[in-house]
């Protein structure tokens, strides 16, 4: 009965190893372990690794290494790891990390399933997540915790953002494209809410399955819809091939499609021949100022490529989470909560931006469209500013979280 | 049969070592060992079908994922104890076992691979757009709660224990039925499907059987899984998971009734511990497939048996292999 070879070995070693091992040096001046240690939990090797991936890594990095590589005397360190998209493996992750290698906040968490699953972990654990590049507005909901911030931009900030422009702007009967799954369908929810309460129509929905490539007999339901705006809720691949498609059947003039979450790798990939004039709501783009270009070179430099709002909310993020560390003496992760909820948040990411009780921070959103090609002038000069959505407006109002730390009446 | 003498010692100092293993946090993380016994469990069982009944099911994933959907809606939604749970789910996936086995049975060997495969997609499908599943953000937050009411699983160690029981219930059905009347009928059928009609066996009833205890035996691996992580997702009813299965299965060798399991452990453990290369875990894990299945023809376990065999048996000619996997060959 062989299942038992690999475990022979470990036993005599766990004998020998036993007897040495360290019995975790405690805490002498507040710090567990004489380490703050960060892990980045993303994508490396599946659809997000674009978004995140290695580049979220090194954004953190650069944080780290920008705050000088030191906390209150202990050193950070930075570590990483694969989810691959599994909820499952992400939060075995997550529990070894808090558990056994004494990581004291996750950053990243791309895949809103994994999130759920990594934010439930850290609330049961009492460490830190910090969500940057997945979308699902349940973490500021019914999941939220004390040791769970949601940072980079939401579902809801997607929908106030580019819907409501639209609608304002004079678009008043949609059509959508959604991704079979919870995420679009939570997207066009969303939108659909903000389009009716706008005073606009939504004229019908297609739904198709994740990753698909032919998107001809949808386009065509788009066409014959008449709506004005084709609102396209997916993200990543899909989100280019509807976008594709329907630049190839040349939509009805009239119609336009909206891409409701579109990154800045996106409109990189679909080319600005095909992705001009679309609009999309990103809470950061390299071009924006000066703060923010100085930050996106350096980036540049280390990473051959321009960060996206993901990134930039690593860093931003990363470098809140020292400044809390570094303002409570302590990396003790109630003493760290109350600080990041109490210091403002003022860099090239945010201005100006705070953390509510729930875990959302809450920071300016920006409309951006994409430049025609005649437009851009120089390598990466792709967006355009169209309007800058105030933070209170883009997110979900506070009396409607459902989250059980505030005393809303639900 | 030479490798029975050291069966005993190898069992023992095995369990001994995974009796241990939450004493030693320093050295491995016991909910590490536990997911990996949950897939130990999962490859055992699917090998009843594969290895010793000359199934090749493409759809396992379907009972390992309706296991954990089942028990974690149970103990979430209804507040079902943790342990009724965990029985009910093993109990749905038998039954989603005897009926696709069912159907599935009627056709043999690639197409029966591929009905497994088409209705373990419909109930991929079914999950994805359940209400209650959450579809790609998986059932979260299932809660542990107590076994048998007294003890409290959020502990670790506690739950660790109880996984241990379980998949050594588990396993020991596995190997009960292998050494069984009922296993012998089993490998009847493998070896000389015909022969075993003639000689009066009601060979479909026999497939349906093992069927359902297949599954059984998998939703329980599955129903562990999502009490363990508090969630169940749609990977784990995704046909990568049915691949992921026999992935291990073949690596630690169908012809043996735990070489599954070191599969298992292998996959596990290449999957946790090669997390540092990002992209290249998967690739690693091919090249070690081919590997295997080039060099390795029986598995890791299969030709370690041999090897054993033919040291303990220098007069016996080079080409003699214990008979199962004597067997294995002919049939192929």
């Amino acid at each position: 009965m062989p299942a038992k070879i690999p475990f022979k070995t470990f036993a005599l070693s766990s004998m020998v190893l036993a007897m040495g091992a360290a019995s975790g040096a405690m805490a002498s001046n507040g710090f567990s372990d004489d380490v703050v240690r960060i892990g980045v939990l993303t994508d490396m090797s599946g659809i997000y690794t674009d978004l995140s991936g290695e580049a979220a890594v090194e954004a953190v990095r650069m944080a780290v290494e920008d705050f000088g590589g030191e906390v209150g005397g202990v050193p950070i360190d930075v570590i990483y790891g694969d989810h691959r998209n599994r909820a499952d493996t992400g939060a075995s992750r997550a529990r070894e990390w808090y558990d056994s290698d004494g990581v004291d906040m996750i950053n990243d968490l791309s895949n809103s399933g994994v999130a759920l699953a990594v934010a439930a972990v850290a609330e049961e654990r009492q460490r830190h997540a910090i969500v940057n590049s997945s979308s699902n507005i349940g973490l500021t909901n019914d999941y939220c915790s004390p040791y769970v911030t949601h940072y980079t931009y939401d579902a809801h900030s997607l929908a106030h953002g580019t819907g409501k422009s639209i609608v304002e702007d004079g678009g008043d009967t949609w059509f959508f494209l959604t991704v079979d799954f919870a995420f679009g369908i939570g997207l066009e929810e969303q939108v659909s809410e903000v389009v009716r309460e706008a005073g606009g129509q939504v004229v019908g929905a297609a739904r198709h399955p994740l990753d698909t490539t032919d998107f001809s007999s949808y386009a065509l339901q788009a066409q014959a819809s008449g709506a004005e705006i084709i609102g396209i809720a997916s993200t990543g691949a899909d989100a280019i091939n509807a976008i594709n498609a329907l630049a190839e059947f040349g939509v009805t003039p009239g119609q336009r499609p909206a891409a409701l979450l579109l990154w800045y790798d996106d409109i990189v990939s679909l080319g600005l021949e095909t992705a001009q004039g679309l609009m999309l709501t990103n809470a950061f783009y390299w071009d924006a100022n000066d703060e923010t270009r100085e930050f996106s070179e350096r980036f540049y430099e280390r990473t051959g490529r321009m960060p996206n709002m993901a990134h930039a909310g690593n860093y931003s993020s990363t470098m809140h989470y020292l400044n809390a560390v570094e303002a409570a003496g302590t990396d003790d992760p109630d003493a760290v909560s109350e600080q990041m909820r109490e210091l403002e948040i003022n860099d090239f990411f945010a201005s100006g931006g705070y953390i509510r009780p729930n875990g959302r921070m809450v920071h300016d959103q920006y409309l951006w469209e994409v430049k025609s090609p005649d437009e851009s002038e120089y390598d990466y000069d792709f967006l355009r500013l169209l309007t800058t959505i105030p933070g209170e407006e883009a997110f979900q109002p506070l009396e409607n979280s459902t989250c059980h730390l505030l005393d809303n009446d639900q | 049969m030479q490798l029975r003498s050291l069966t005993w010692p190898l069992l023992i100092v095995g369990l001994l070592a995974l009796l241990a293993v939450p004493f030693f946090p320093q050295l491995v993380y016991s909910v590490f060992i536990m997911k990996t016994l949950c897939f130990v469990l999962f490859a055992c069982a699917f090998n009843l079908l594969l290895g010793h009944t000359g199934i090749l099911s493409f759809g396992h994933a379907a009972f390992f994922g309706s296991g954990a959907y089942v028990t974690g809606q149970l103990v979430k939604a209804y507040g079902v104890p943790t342990e009724l749970g965990i029985l009910a789910g093993g109990l749905v996936a038998a039954f989603l076992g005897a009926v696709i086995g069912a159907l599935a049975i009627r056709r043999s060997g690639i197409y029966l691979a591929m009905i497994t495969l088409a209705i373990s997609q419909l109930v991929f499908f079914f999950f994805l757009q359940a209400p209650f599943t959450g579809a790609e953000d998986g059932l979260q937050r299932i809660p542990r709660g107590t076994f048998l009411g007294v003890l409290d699983l959020n502990n670790d160690t506690a739950l660790y224990y109880v996984v241990l029981g379980i998949v050594g219930a588990g396993l020991w059905v596995v190997w009960r039925t292998v050494n069984s009347p009922f296993g012998q009928v089993m490998r009847a059928i493998r070896e000389h499907e015909p022969r075993a009609i003639s000689l009066g066996y009601p060979v479909a009833r026999y497939k349906v059987l093992v069927f359902a205890l297949s599954a059984g035996l998998s939703g329980i691996a599955g129903s562990l899984k999502a009490i363990i992580f508090q969630l169940a997702a749609l990977y784990d009813v995704h046909w990568h998971t049915s691949g992921d299965v026999i992935l291990m299965t073949l690596l630690g060798g169908m012809n043996t009734v735990f070489g599954p399991a070191v599969g298992a452990a292998i996959v596990s453990t290449l999957n946790h511990y090669l997390d540092p290369f990002g992209a290249w875990v998967t690739v690693i894990i091919g090249v070690v497939f081919m590997t295997c299945v080039l060099m390795f023809r029986q598995g890791v376990v299969g030709e370690l048996g041999k090897l054993l065999a033919s040291r303990r048996s220098p007069t016996a000619p080079p080409d003699t292999t214990p008979h199962a996997s004597a067997h294995a060959d002919s049939h192929r």
